[in-house]
């Protein structure tokens, strides 16, 4: 059987993680490659490095910092945020992340996805998308449209639209970042992540508003995602890899329990 | 020297980064010649296996792999390598492929009111059925990372070296004759499982 995957988030600004910390005193703060490592050891299934450039500021993404974590870590990771064309996807992907991900650079330009998934197969096409509730309206069906820059500006596009439209040209997966959960660490928006979840064959995966094992769980059941992406709370709230999954196992959810202290490291 | 096929089939520094990370360098090459010449081949690969197949046949690869195989030499096949080993594949209209092994790779296909998404995406249990010098020291309940949307069905069950469940279906997710391993999950990304399984093929002396 498949397991849910749980998935941290490394948000990097100037080859910073922000909001870092120390790990047991032996790891530089906020050095992304050693979280990506501490992460890895204590058994994530999967990294997502958002933002590793500013694209605002129109800077290359930190190849070296993707070869750096593809030398070091061994299970899949995506990068996301700085994706401005094919060749940034084509530079990425040979730096050795599995997959990347677009968010904005879709909306604006929906065939980056079709001219990505063409190009590098669906599975490394990763949709990230920002919804924000705004009430069920003839424009916006499902109560939930697409808004880009961080929740600033709305697109008039519905959420459930753009799920179907992101899968047809070839998605591999969404993501789903709930603008009013985000940063809550309340629990995810359920309502939404089941919506799009059935309305779409293609994995989705939970983002915002996770705070404790139970709001996983729950996202992970009655909002049927596939996926659960954290990031504060094992940043800085004390949780941990094998806690959290130890947590879903008792609730009978299927995880992966293994870590990355095994057999070979 | 450790050779791992390029032949156009999706990315392979995760391969090669895995390998190194073991303390070996591997030698990444489209050249039939260095492929036949080779202690040991792996052969990765994501994408579909009718263009795989083109490109194998196109470089010359596809008989390469052959006289390795015949050579009696360790051959690791990874995702769509370890389909187009098989004899044929539905993908792409049916698709004739190495025939290193007899079986067919078919599309996920459930019963009916069973909704399960295509690809198989993510990580699963492998359970395996025997010894083999490819799996020792790995802990049993070990999950790996798949990402496929089809399956080998090998012809005889004596292939069989892992099955995994997804679906309500049990799917060949290893197989294992002589000097051939072939794996359908992503052992360069399934952590210190996969890692364990590509020491031990590093080693391995058929």
């Amino acid at each position: 059987m498949l397991s849910k995957r749980l998935i941290v988030c490394l948000d990097v600004r100037d080859g910073k993680v922000t909001k870092g910390v120390q790990f047991k005193g032996n790891v530089e703060v906020g050095e992304p490659v050693a979280m990506a490592e501490e992460y890895y050891r204590q058994g994530v299934d999967e990294l997502v490095f958002y933002d590793i450039t500013a694209s605002a500021e129109g800077r290359p993404i930190d190849i070296e910092m993707v070869r750096e974590v593809a030398r070091r870590i061994f299970i899949p990771f995506s990068v996301g945020g700085g994706i401005r064309n094919l060749d940034d996807m084509r530079q990425v992907l040979l730096a050795g992340a599995e997959k990347v991900s677009v968010n904005s650079l879709a909306v604006r330009e929906p065939e980056i996805i079709s001219d990505g998934a063409r190009a590098f197969g669906n599975q490394c096409i990763v949709l990230g998308m920002d919804a924000l509730e705004v009430g069920a309206s003839e424009k916006i069906p499902s109560g939930y449209e697409i808004v880009v820059k961080g929740g600033r500006e709305r697109t008039g596009i519905d959420m459930l639209e753009w799920a179907k439209r992101a899968e047809e040209l070839g998605a591999g997966e969404i993501c789903l970042n709930s603008i009013n959960a985000d940063g809550t660490r309340d629990g995810y928006e359920l309502t939404a992540t089941r919506m799009v979840s059935r309305a779409v064959e293609i994995p989705v995966i939970a983002s915002g508003g996770a705070g404790t094992s139970e709001h996983l769980a729950r996202v992970l059941t009655e909002g049927e995602a596939d996926a659960a992406l954290i990031a504060s709370m094992v940043h800085f709230l004390g949780f941990t890899i094998p806690g959290i999954k130890s947590d879903l196992a008792a609730e009978g959810i299927r995880v992966r329990l293994e870590t990355g202290g095994g057999p070979t490291s | 020297m450790i050779a791992v096929l390029d032949y156009d089939a999706g990315n392979l520094t995760s391969v090669a980064c895995a390998v190194r990370h073991l303390g070996h360098e591997p030698e990444i090459t489209r050249d039939p010649e260095v492929v036949r010449s080779a202690d040991r081949v792996i052969f990765p690969g994501v994408g579909a296996a009718g263009s795989s197949m083109a490109t194998l046949e196109k470089l010359g690869l596809a008989d390469a792999l052959r006289d390795v195989h015949s050579a009696g030499r360790p051959i690791l096949g990874i995702c769509i390598g370890c389909q187009v080993v098989f004899s044929r594949s539905e993908e792409d209209g049916g698709t004739d492929c190495l025939g290193l092994l007899e079986g067919d790779a078919v599309r996920f296909s459930f019963a009916e009111g069973v909704d399960r998404k295509v690809p198989h995406m993510g990580w699963n249990e492998v359970r395996f059925g025997g010894p083999h010098a490819v799996l020792e020291g790995i802990p049993a309940g070990s999950q790996f990372y798949f990402v496929h949307s089809y399956h080998v069905v090998p012809a005889e069950p004596a292939l069989v070296l892992g099955t995994a469940s997804y679906g309500g279906i049990d799917f060949t997710a290893a197989v294992a004759r002589d000097n051939l391993v072939a794996v359908q999950f992503h052992a360069e990304k399934s952590g210190p499982a996969g890692l364990k399984l590509l020491e031990n093929f590093l080693e391995w002396s058929p």
